[in-house]
């Protein structure tokens, strides 16, 4: 492959000649690449012309975007009547997709800052791309708050700004936790995202052919110069900010659970919420991370930087939590039964056997609990189009889940003379819709503009990065040609 | 110090073929006595801050007060409106000591946000960014420093630099390609 030099026995020889390291690592970059390499192939993606392929999605997701923002428009210049909302069905398709999209941010903010510091040192390849797409879902996200409540332009009583009436927001109220822990989620993982992102600029300023780039990467790379004594404060700062963002992402979608679990609504009212909520936006999080991940892959040819060891690592990530999901779905019935409430003993009856009966048993059973499980198996999880086809499935089932949970608790309450359906109108289709162009034309215009794959990041572990690295005999051997790595 | 052409020197420097032998070389420059000089590299270099003398960031003290200020801003925020301001019974809870575990999500997520913003300035104040230009991105080789350079350099405003033993001592290092990089 590029005349790199490979090699297969090399680690075999590896394990038995070497004292120290009696279980060879399987690298983390194969194929012995170089830094060069890295920054070649990675710049690459930013310098090179955009290819045609580029183009015609960009195309497509832009004309997408613009129809939701249609929607959105004329909903607000129309009315909530627009949606199929009704009485008693007040919350649908809106905050389905809000905390549909605030979950899938949840991914990026894990392999950024909880990863790294559990030191696993495979996040370096996806952390950006996983953080850029955080970014993107959480905008998605915010649109929807926003508009749901109808006059738009009343949106600035949720701030609490001193105003003639006097009046204040209540602060007591979990819809208002919920602005602020959005709010801050967004802000604190665009400082922490742009902190990572000043290294790579700095690598695109010097490579710069054209006066414009030059001056735009110049700008926003700050005139980093990779000096040891700024790196010194540059790695603190990453540390802290992994180690702020850590707990504010569970307490991102805890608070957006509380929306639900503070209320007295049977299946809403539930303790086991957070913990379930931040299970499930980590597991719908990384399907849409490899959703993204995977033709990105493959159309820029990063195979040796995002191997089948990291696929099977996210694979992996996603049994865990999606079995998590399971056992929360689980104990929910359980619950539902033990507790003896007869409102909650129908809430579920009426979620497995009730209208939305295939939501359940497609979306929760197949997606959520079931197509995860194939993972298990090791050939699943380093398969590319079974890895793809779970995540497709995750991703549908996250978004059933939530509307089961927001329309399944809301339609049919405790007094059946108020008991409705929720049917969605061309407008709310099209608005979600519409989020997908958004999200996507953003995340486009991110691996056109800037490195997808954290430059200096990768660098590190490279096995030359290492400062005592050909130090001890036999710890490093050089690569024989000819052959394939492990992986 | 000046240039035979006027030049005002920054400081000399050279390149280094990996990350090992730049820490190698960093070592023997701390232990020659050097107070004004730094290593550059594309990556931070593990064990790089000791082989340069240097200690723990104190970067996170000023994290520390931006936590403190996030979380008395939340309280003075949350209580100011709540208490004094616009006191409001919901749910039939008024305003009292039982009620303070409501006010923790927004305290905790201004302490946060605070602490972040802190952390963000903090490393860029600190290591005197933004700015335009530095005398190190005079030498052409220098571009490769965000690649796959290697490069050190002493500080003519160092008290033990000569144009002589400091030239020597990177050689000795195994440094190449050494340079008098010039003020502007």
């Amino acid at each position: 492959m590029d005349g790199a030099t490979t090699a297969p026995e090399v680690i075999a020889e590896e394990a038995s000649t070497s004292v120290e390291r009696p279980l060879a690592r399987v690298p983390l970059v194969l194929n012995r690449r170089s830094f060069a390499w890295v920054t070649e192939r990675i710049s690459a993606a930013v310098e090179n012309r955009a290819p045609k392929w580029w183009w015609i999605a960009f195309a497509c997701t832009v004309a997408l975007a613009g129809i939701g923002l249609f929607c959105i428009g004329y909903q607000i210049s129309t009315g909530v009547g627009t949606w199929g909302l009704n009485s008693p069905v007040g919350w649908a398709w809106d905050i389905t997709n809000f905390v549909f999209w605030i979950g899938i941010g949840h991914a990026g903010t894990l392999i950024s800052a909880i990863l790294y510091l559990l030191r696993q040192k495979w996040r370096t390849s996806i952390n950006r791309s996983a953080e850029a797409m955080t970014l993107f879902a959480v905008i998605c996200a915010a649109i929807f708050p926003g508009i749901h409540v109808g006059r738009v332009w009343m949106a600035w009583y949720l701030a609490p700004l001193p105003n003639n009436y006097g009046i204040w927001p209540n602060f007591r109220s979990p819809l208002l936790w919920d602005v602020f822990a959005v709010s801050t989620y967004f802000t604190v993982s665009v400082l922490f995202w742009y902190t990572g992102l000043v290294p790579d600029l700095g690598t695109l300023r010097d490579r710069a052919t054209s006066k414009v780039r030059k001056f735009l990467y110049g700008v926003f790379a700050l005139g980093w110069r990779g000096s040891n004594r700024h790196w010194r404060h540059y790695e603190m700062a990453y540390l802290l900010l992994a180690g702020l963002s850590t707990p504010l992402v569970l307490s991102v979608h805890s608070v957006v659970s509380f929306d639900f679990a503070t209320s007295i609504l049977p299946t809403w009212h539930t303790t086991i919420f957070p913990p379930y909520f931040v299970a499930g936006a980590i597991f719908g999080g990384f399907a849409m991370v490899l959703t993204l991940m995977l033709p990105a892959r493959a159309l820029f040819k990063l195979h040796d930087i995002i191997t089948l060891q990291h696929i099977d690592k996210m694979a992996k990530i996603i049994l865990l939590t999606g079995s998590m999901v399971g056992y929360a779905y689980a104990m929910e019935f359980f619950i539902a039964w033990y507790s003896g409430n007869q409102y909650e003993r129908f809430a579920f009856w009426n979620r497995i056997l009730g209208p939305y009966w295939w939501y359940w048993w497609v979306g929760m059973l197949f997606c959520n609990c079931l197509s995860p499980q194939l993972f298990w198996n090791r050939w699943c999880r380093r398969n590319v189009f079974v890895v793809y086809f779970v995540c497709m499935c995750v991703n549908a089932g996250m978004w059933f889940e939530r509307f089961i949970i927001i329309v399944g608790g809301l339609h049919r309450d405790f007094l059946p003379s108020s008991w409705g359906l929720f049917i969605p109108t061309w407008v709310d289709m099209w608005t979600f819709a519409g989020t997908f162009g958004i999200f996507l034309s953003l995340f486009l215009l991110f691996i056109r503009f800037l490195p997808l794959i954290a430059m200096s990041e990768v660098k590190i572990v490279l096995p030359e990065a290492d400062p005592h690295y050909g130090a001890t005999p036999g710890e490093h051997h050089p690569v024989a040609a000819g052959g394939k790595e492990r992986t | 110090m000046k240039t035979p052409y006027g030049h005002n020197v920054y400081a000399i420097a050279a390149e280094y073929r990996s990350a090992a032998a730049l820490y190698e070389a960093a070592k023997r420059v701390r232990d020659a006595g050097f107070k004004r000089w730094d290593v550059f590299s594309p990556f931070p270099i593990h064990g790089m801050d000791e082989a340069m003398g240097l200690g723990k960031s104190w970067l996170s003290a000023v994290v520390l007060v931006g936590g403190i200020t996030g979380l008395l801003t939340a309280l003075i925020l949350e209580w100011g409106p709540s208490w004094i301001l616009y006191p409001l019974i919901v749910h039939g809870k008024p305003f009292t000591w039982r009620v303070v575990p409501a006010f923790f999500p927004i305290i905790f997520e201004l302490t946060i946000l605070f602490s972040s913003f802190a952390a963000f300035f903090a490393w860029q104040i600190m290591n005197g960014l933004p700015r335009w230009n530095h005398p190190m991105f005079n030498w052409n080789r220098f571009a490769r420093v965000t690649n796959d350079g290697f490069f050190l350099a002493i500080e003519a405003r160092d008290p033990r630099f000569s144009e002589k033993e400091t030239q020597s001592l990177l050689e000795e290092t195994g440094g190449e390609h050494i340079t008098i990089i010039h003020e502007e």
